[in-house]
């Protein structure tokens, strides 16, 4: 198991290396021009060209690589072209935002995946059992924009319900940021009107992202449900005369529930993924949106830095599903 | 896939309501999108200063957009662009993966290895993220999104092909073509692809939906098709500027890329009960 972790790591180390060096070259080696983008049309030449020198892009690209895995190896991803600041530092202030986000879709995913995905089980064949399906399979088919705009436009704008884009609205002032979650900063100030409010403003975004995840944990449990029901132990429970309910949630539940939480690990990808549309649609100040805006501006030291950040989240997701799967069952053992 | 026949999948697929009402959603998008210049009642660039941001009424079933645009006919040209997009992403996606896969399995060892492992790199990266990054370094086209997308999905045809052509190269009828002396290529091509493909397919019409919506994305991110093309993402996009009040402008074409999308996802859902007899 200890080596096998081990090379899973160091395997992990080389794809890392392999995406840092794809987008390296993917945003260097590019027709467009971002320091002519960012210093406009009207700059001099020799203004562009003291620019490019400022940032290294002078220089052969291969010096700008060795460069770059330099800084990288001391904890270095560069300075935005665009914000000025150092990548990591924006990345640390952009991330909790996305966490929170991501944890909030992943628990309504949750909450309506296992739930319609028991009932489908339960209810195998039947109307209920379809309209579960076409239901998660109509949130899997939604683009996250529209149904964010459209759950605006209803919520927002027209019952007034619900508050509109953001985490706070502009007038209420921010609680210290201790930790960078917006959630948990809220709670240390002992601001609850921050807390409530934020909350408010986390329901709209979490339930585009979760519904999204919804089909995907509807399936597994679904079919988890339908092995598990077939067991001779759950006919057991059936012939002692236990109260149907019973059967399902105390017998083949618990049981179902392994492959469920497997899955977790590999909805982190697509969460992110939808975080970038989610975040763009409500204005939330995360790691998906500071992405968009480092990619339409070409800042390719925010480029390759996400990349590699996003990638390195991904891998290590499920790196630490394929653990866990190895760990819970005994009947895996890689070699 | 083993024993199963295009014709029991057939059956299957007519006998479930999902994924018949998901195949006559797909057949009838194809028939707009080869008619969109029959049926479409108004050209889709024509602007009409004078009719801008008009709700939907019977002269505008979907409203006009900013420009006076009517939108019911800049939707139903969309067609053409999303399914023609998704239909060139995957061949290129298709080809390329299969090449890769059955090439990896075919010659096993060293190459089987480094081609896999150039796969892994590929989906370490969040499929959405790594097609931004490519369309914005080439810069945004409807071309570009051909290009990036692929580059991200290629990666699911090559891993399906590698195990299917695994599979294929110690059967007998491979060996003795091996004996009267076919080249790899000829083996490769006349003996081991024709058992990868059917897998590829069906891969196809599943990951479609997925690659429809990201194409979507990209073109409401700005990173695809640029006005005054009427692709659904971009028309979604420009309608944000028109909200509350001209709903309609986003709405519509958000609702198609949804049917579009949902009726894939039926078809895909359906086929995937049928090779998966546990879900039965």
């Amino acid at each position: 198991m200890f080596a096998y972790i081990v090379r899973r790591l160091a395997w992990m180390v080389v794809v890392l290396w392999g995406v840092l060096t794809i987008t390296f070259f993917v945003a260097r080696v590019i027709p467009a021009d971002p320091v002519g983008a960012i210093l406009g049309p009207q700059a001099p030449p020799e203004a562009i060209e003291a620019e490019k020198a400022r940032w290294g892009l002078d220089k052969p690209i291969y010096v700008q690589y060795i460069r770059y895995l330099a800084g990288l190896a001391q904890g270095d991803l560069g300075v935005s072209l665009r914000t000025r600041r150092p990548v990591l530092q924006d990345i640390k202030q952009f991330f909790p935002a996305t966490v929170e986000l991501a944890l909030a879709a992943l628990l309504i995913g949750l909450i309506m995946g296992i739930g319609l995905g028991v009932i489908s089980a339960v209810r195998s064949g039947q109307v209920v059992d379809h309209a579960a399906r076409v239901f998660a399979i109509v949130g899997l088919s939604m683009p996250a924009f529209w149904l964010g705009l459209l759950l605006l436009l209803v919520f927002y704008y027209s019952l007034g319900w619900l508050p509109g884009p953001g985490q706070l609205p502009y007038w209420l002032p921010r609680p210290p940021r201790v930790t960078g979650f917006m959630f948990l900063d809220s709670l240390i100030a002992g601001d609850w009107t921050a807390f409530g409010s934020y909350l408010k403003h986390l329901i709209m975004p979490a339930f585009t992202l979760g519904w999204l995840s919804t089909a995907s944990i509807t399936r597994i449990t679904r079919s988890s449900m339908l092995e598990v029901l077939r067991e001779e132990y759950v006919k057991t429970a059936r012939m002692k005369g236990l109260r149907e309910t019973s059967v399902v949630m105390k017998h083949a539940f618990k049981n179902a529930l392994l492959p469920v939480v497997t899955i977790i690990g590999i909805r982190l990808a697509s969460l992110l993924e939808g975080a970038v549309l989610t975040e763009t649609v409500f204005a939330w100040p995360g790691l998906g949106r500071y992405a968009t805006h480092a990619f339409l501006s070409i800042d390719f030291n925010a480029v390759v830095g996400v990349a590699l950040f996003m990638a390195l989240l991904y891998s290590g997701s499920n790196l630490v599903v394929d653990i866990l799967y190895a760990y819970l069952n005994p009947k895996i053992r890689y070699v | 896939m083993r024993g199963l026949t295009w014709r029991d999948v057939w059956r299957q697929i007519i006998r479930n309501p999902l994924s018949i009402t998901g195949l006559v959603i797909i057949v009838t998008l194809v028939l707009v999108a080869i008619l969109a210049p029959y049926i479409a009642p108004h050209d889709p660039f024509a602007t009409d200063p004078i009719n801008k941001l008009a709700p939907p009424s019977s002269a505008h079933l979907m409203g006009t957009d900013g420009l006076g645009r009517d939108i019911l006919s800049r939707v139903l040209y969309g067609t053409r662009i999303s399914l023609w997009i998704a239909v060139l992403i995957l061949l290129t996606a298709g080809v390329v993966g299969t090449a890769v896969g059955i090439l990896a399995g075919y010659v096993g060892g060293f190459g089987d290895n480094l081609l896999m492992r150039i796969t892994d790199i590929f989906m370490a990266f969040p499929r959405l993220i790594l097609a931004m990054a490519i369309a914005a370094a080439l810069g945004p086209s409807l071309t570009n999104v051909v290009i990036a997308i692929s580059f991200s999905a290629w990666t699911v045809f090559a891993r399906l092909a590698r195990s299917r052509a695994i599979a294929v190269r110690e059967e007998d009828y491979v060996e003795a073509a091996r004996a009267v002396g076919a080249s790899g290529f000829r083996i490769i091509v006349r003996h081991i692809l024709p058992m990868a493909i059917s897998p590829v397919i069906i891969q196809g019409t599943i990951s479609m939906g997925g690659i429809i919506l990201t194409a979507a994305g990209l073109g409401f991110l700005g990173f695809g098709a640029q006005p005054p093309t009427p692709e659904w993402g971009v028309m979604v996009s420009e309608g944000r500027n028109f909200m509350p009040h001209g709903w309609w402008v986003s709405t519509f074409p958000g609702l198609a890329i949804m049917v579009t999308v949902l009726g894939f996802n039926l078809l895909g859902d359906g086929i995937r009960d049928i090779l998966d007899p546990r879900m039965r």
